[in-house]
């Protein structure tokens, strides 16, 4: 059956219909550009979900504000791959560094990234995790003892109020990065919005659509990641904790669903020269990722399954159950999301006259096992760093049921 | 055509009196519209010069040559789905659809369609980069390999583009492609290796029925110059705001 | 290591960002090419490289420096607006080299027909043969000289170059007439088609001859009252003359 899907998803079917440009043949933005926003969007999500915690004090959320910095410093190491990859010269890339071209909406990527790494992410995490790191320096012995020596930089100070001062300047940093992951998500989403010689990407709606989308994912990741970790571990999973998340990720979705049905409605309405052509893409070319995948797998079942899980009276076994297949789920649709929207825009001609296929690799840079192997990484990094940073809460419960006789 | 006097002859002339009398001089050259596209022994000042295309609908013959001497010329790759310039055939049917086609950017010509009665009308449209005033494509480039040179014509610095293809995705016209060996972005640059040398773009120099004009739009004796005084023209995509250098002549309402 | 009650964990970080914004600074001074920036947001340098490739083509001056008398020949013919690389291909090689590198001659008809073969988007009046009936499989070069296309001899029928409107018209009501009936053709028509050309019906009169109630024309020919139908509208608005059936 995998074989099959491979199949379909790489067939060479001669459905170019209606005229293309010549110089469309050849799909320009392939997968890895839809990964890109897809890792950049967990990032976003993820962090803002710790801010949650952080600055508006939502305690419930305790159990997962590390995980989410460490999620979020995981992928966000791999975001740019995907970009680097896909360049025709990827030894040039640090021309954007050199001679950032200020008009251009690409060109601020790298700082943007910079910024967001280094000042945020990485500061956060630093000034969070100071108190352990001195002390595992103390306790640990062997090369791990030199690993967390260096990373104290020097500052091994344990006093109340060094430790005062870090959780001080770790709020603020928060609250610098609230804008900072709203900047990196939302100029993903402007990078598309500002084409205007691209209809279906052409909309102010972009950038806020992608940032909901973005806390859509990153809320899913950390369910699921949550949800993962801890039963690995054998602990008690906190259900106060996973109900808020759920209540969080249901209002996200309600948000970034309207929103999308908003720019469809007001596409459809307005019913411009284009109207023609993405409509017959809709129902023809987007079907399946579009109507199927983002809309009713990845949007209202998942939906539908939050609220009987948060809201209804159920079983906390059946509510951890939906919580995880809908994070799933979710996860699913938001690929798919960003799917439409980047080979989506080009699946059309800019004569609005036809349609075109994209046929995606198999191996090769931009084909489907890098794009597998760009998705697990992250989570092998999330691994080893939750090894070097364990993110648990020292006093958290056993799981109170035997573990099943295998 | 007149025949011109040996070049080094002129050459010497224009030096000598270019030094003395240099307006003088320069009105002279109007006389000659050749010689007002840039000169290959002067010193060229692209600040100084400015060029446009304009583009005859109702003279396109669609014969295909200019895609055929562009790629010949700029050594595009002959797959055919790289082109710098290409040809269009429009017909608009009874029910009014348009039908466009464009095989190999028409350099193999244009076979017959069958089911022909039901055609209304029936034209050819050349396309090529347009040169905007206004280029989205330069606007995107991350790193400035993309440019409006001093004389208008939208440029690529090849040794310097990442190939990240934004402004392939910008360009409103399908203009540009992904160069398959050199992996950069390539699109026309009006021949700007030819302008530069006084000569005129390939795809101008080719045209038998003078369906293309080229020249300078700030010099009264320049073809473009006449074709904009004489004609109805148009651009394409107007409400993008590009603002092209190429115009067209006689494009119906369905060229898009 | 403490300054002035700055924390300690202060200095670190400091440190660290000075060294990242040196680095960054630095490699902006030492890597940022050359004429960066001179003229505009890229390198200027790029415009004269641009200019700097070679040509392919020529361009017909060169041509014509050496080859005046083949200049001189086409200057009078339908072809004179011809550059020379149109059909021969690109020739600055050979204007380089001219013995070793010899431009192309192309002489099939499908090379000619590019431009001469019947298609309904070229525009009216453009010379175009349908190639399956004009001397189907002969060289076109058996009769055109390409430099001065204009036949040998006289073509016999106007169908000779005008064969869609004759096949138009050969299945109409107008099939039994002479082009010659409506068209009054200068007799310079046939060697330059394009400067002398025949004249066409101009008056409701015209058609009148044959059409109006009264005229004195075989009885099964249609008749309107040349004063009340179609009114101030030219008979041809309504009418296609090859193929003149009213409208369905």
């Amino acid at each position: 059956m995998f074989i099959s899907l491979l199949q379909i998803l790489t067939s060479e079917l001669p459905k170019i219909t209606g005229y293309i440009y010549p110089n469309e043949y050849e799909l320009h933005w392939s997968i890895m550009i839809v990964v890109y926003p897809y890792l950049t969007g967990l990032v976003a999500g993820a962090f803002i979900l710790a801010s949650l915690e952080r600055v508006f004090n939502v305690k419930v959320l305790q159990p997962v504000y590390r995980l989410s910095l460490l999620s979020a410093l995981a992928f966000l190491l791999i975001a740019p791959l995907p970009l680097v990859l896909h360049l025709g010269h990827p030894e040039r890339a640090l021309e954007m560094f050199l001679t950032p071209h200020t008009k251009s909406a690409m060109a601020m990527f790298g700082f943007v990234y910079a910024w967001y790494l280094l000042a945020v992410l990485l500061l956060e995490i630093w000034f969070d995790y100071r108190k352990d790191i001195v002390t595992w320096s103390r306790e640990k012995t062997g090369p791990l003892k030199y690993f967390y020596t260096a990373l104290t930089l020097g500052a091994t100070d344990l006093s109340e109020k060094a430790l005062a001062f870090d959780d001080k300047i770790g709020r603020t940093i928060t609250i610098i990065g609230i804008p900072s992951a709203f900047l990196l998500h939302g100029y993903v989403g402007f990078i598309f919005g500002s084409v205007k010689a691209n209809p279906w990407w052409s909309s102010v709606l972009m950038p806020i659509v992608f940032l909901f989308s973005a806390i859509v994912s990153g809320i899913a990741l950390m369910l699921l990641v949550y949800m993962v970790t801890t039963m690995f571990r054998w602990k008690a999973m906190n259900m106060l904790c996973l109900n808020k998340l759920g209540e969080f990720l249901f209002y996200a979705m309600l948000v970034d669903f309207s929103l999308e049905l908003l720019d469809f409605t007001q596409r459809l309405y307005e019913s411009e020269e284009s109207i023609a052509i993405l409509s017959q893409m809709i129902t023809n070319r987007l079907f399946v990722s579009l109507i199927i995948s983002q809309i009713l797998l990845g949007t209202l079942v998942p939906m539908t399954a939050i609220a009987m899980a948060r809201f209804g009276k159920l079983p906390n076994e059946l509510r951890r159950m939906l919580y995880f297949i809908s994070a799933l789920l979710v996860q699913v649709g938001i690929f798919s999301t960003r799917w439409n929207v980047v080979i989506g825009g080009q699946l059309f001609s800019k004569s609005l006259r036809g349609l075109t296929v994209y046929k995606m690799q198999l191996f090769g840079l931009e084909g489907l096992f890098m794009t597998i192997a760009l998705l697990v990484l992250p989570l092998i990094i999330l691994y080893v760093l939750t090894r070097l940073f364990p993110p648990w809460d020292p006093n958290e419960k056993r799981r109170p049921t035997a573990p099943p006789a295998s | 055509m007149t025949y011109e006097a040996p070049k080094m002859k002129r050459r010497e002339f224009l030096e000598t009196v270019g030094k003395k009398l240099p307006r003088w001089a320069l009105l002279f050259m109007a006389i000659d519209p050749k010689k007002l596209l840039a000169s290959p022994e002067d010193d060229y000042k692209p600040e100084e010069h400015e060029y446009a295309m304009g583009i005859d609908i109702h003279k396109c013959i669609g014969c295909g040559r200019c895609a055929n001497a562009c790629k010949n010329e700029n050594h595009v790759p002959r797959e055919p789905m790289f082109f710098r310039t290409w040809i269009e055939r429009y017909q608009i049917t009874e029910d009014r659809e348009a039908i466009v086609d464009s095989p190999n950017g028409g350099i193999d010509g244009f076979p017959e369609t069958k089911g022909e009665e039901s055609v209304l009308r029936s034209f050819f449209v050349p396309k090529l980069c347009n040169h905007c005033k206004n280029a989205p494509c330069v606007q995107v480039c991350p790193v400035g390999a993309t440019f409006i040179s001093p004389d208008g014509v939208v440029l690529i610095d090849q040794t310097y583009c990442v190939g990240c293809r934004y402004c392939i995705q910008a360009c409103p016209y399908g203009a540009r492609y992904l160069h398959p060996e050199k992996k950069v972005a390539d699109k026309c640059t009006f021949c700007y290796h030819r302008i530069r040398k006084g000569l005129l773009p390939a795809c101008v120099e080719v045209c038998p029925t003078q369906a293309r004009v080229f020249g300078e739009t700030g010099s009264q004796s320049s073809p473009i110059r006449r074709f904009e005084r004489f004609h109805d023209l148009t651009v394409l995509k107007p409400s993008l705001n590009t603002k092209p250098r190429v115009m067209y002549a006689g494009a119906d309402g369905e060229v898009r | 290591m403490r300054y002035r009650g700055v924390p300690q964990q202060i200095l670190p970080i400091v440190l660290i960002f000075a060294v990242i914004i040196a680095v960054f600074v630095t490699g902006r001074i030492l890597f940022v090419p050359e004429s960066f920036g001179e003229l505009g947001h890229y390198r200027a340098r790029s415009i004269d490289e641009n200019a700097a490739h070679d040509i392919s083509y020529a361009g017909y001056q060169v041509c014509y420096d050496c080859h005046d008398d083949v200049a001189d020949e086409k200057a009078q013919s339908n072809h004179r607006s011809l550059s020379c690389e149109v059909c021969h291909g690109p020739a600055a090689d050979h204007a380089e080299a001219p013995d070793e590198v010899l431009p192309e001659i192309p002489r099939s008809r499908d090379f000619c027909t590019l431009c001469h073969g019947y298609n309904a988007a070229r525009p009216t009046g453009f010379p175009q043969i349908i190639p399956d009936q004009h001397n189907p499989g002969k060289p076109c070069l058996r009769c055109h000289e390409p430099h001065t296309p204009e036949p040998p001899h006289t073509p016999e029928k106007c169908s000779a170059c005008h064969r869609e409107i004759a096949n138009v018209k050969a299945v109409s009501h107008h099939a039994s007439l002479e082009c010659t009936r409506c068209h009054e053709v200068p007799p310079e028509h046939l060697s330059a088609p394009r400067s002398a050309r025949p004249k066409k019906p101009s008056t409701r009169e015209f058609c009148g001859e044959c059409h109006a109630r009264g005229a004195d024309s075989p009885r099964e020919i249609p008749r309107i009252d040349l004063a009340e139908h179609g009114q101030r509208y030219m008979c041809w608005e309504c009418h296609y003359p090859h193929s003149p059936e009213a409208g369905k």
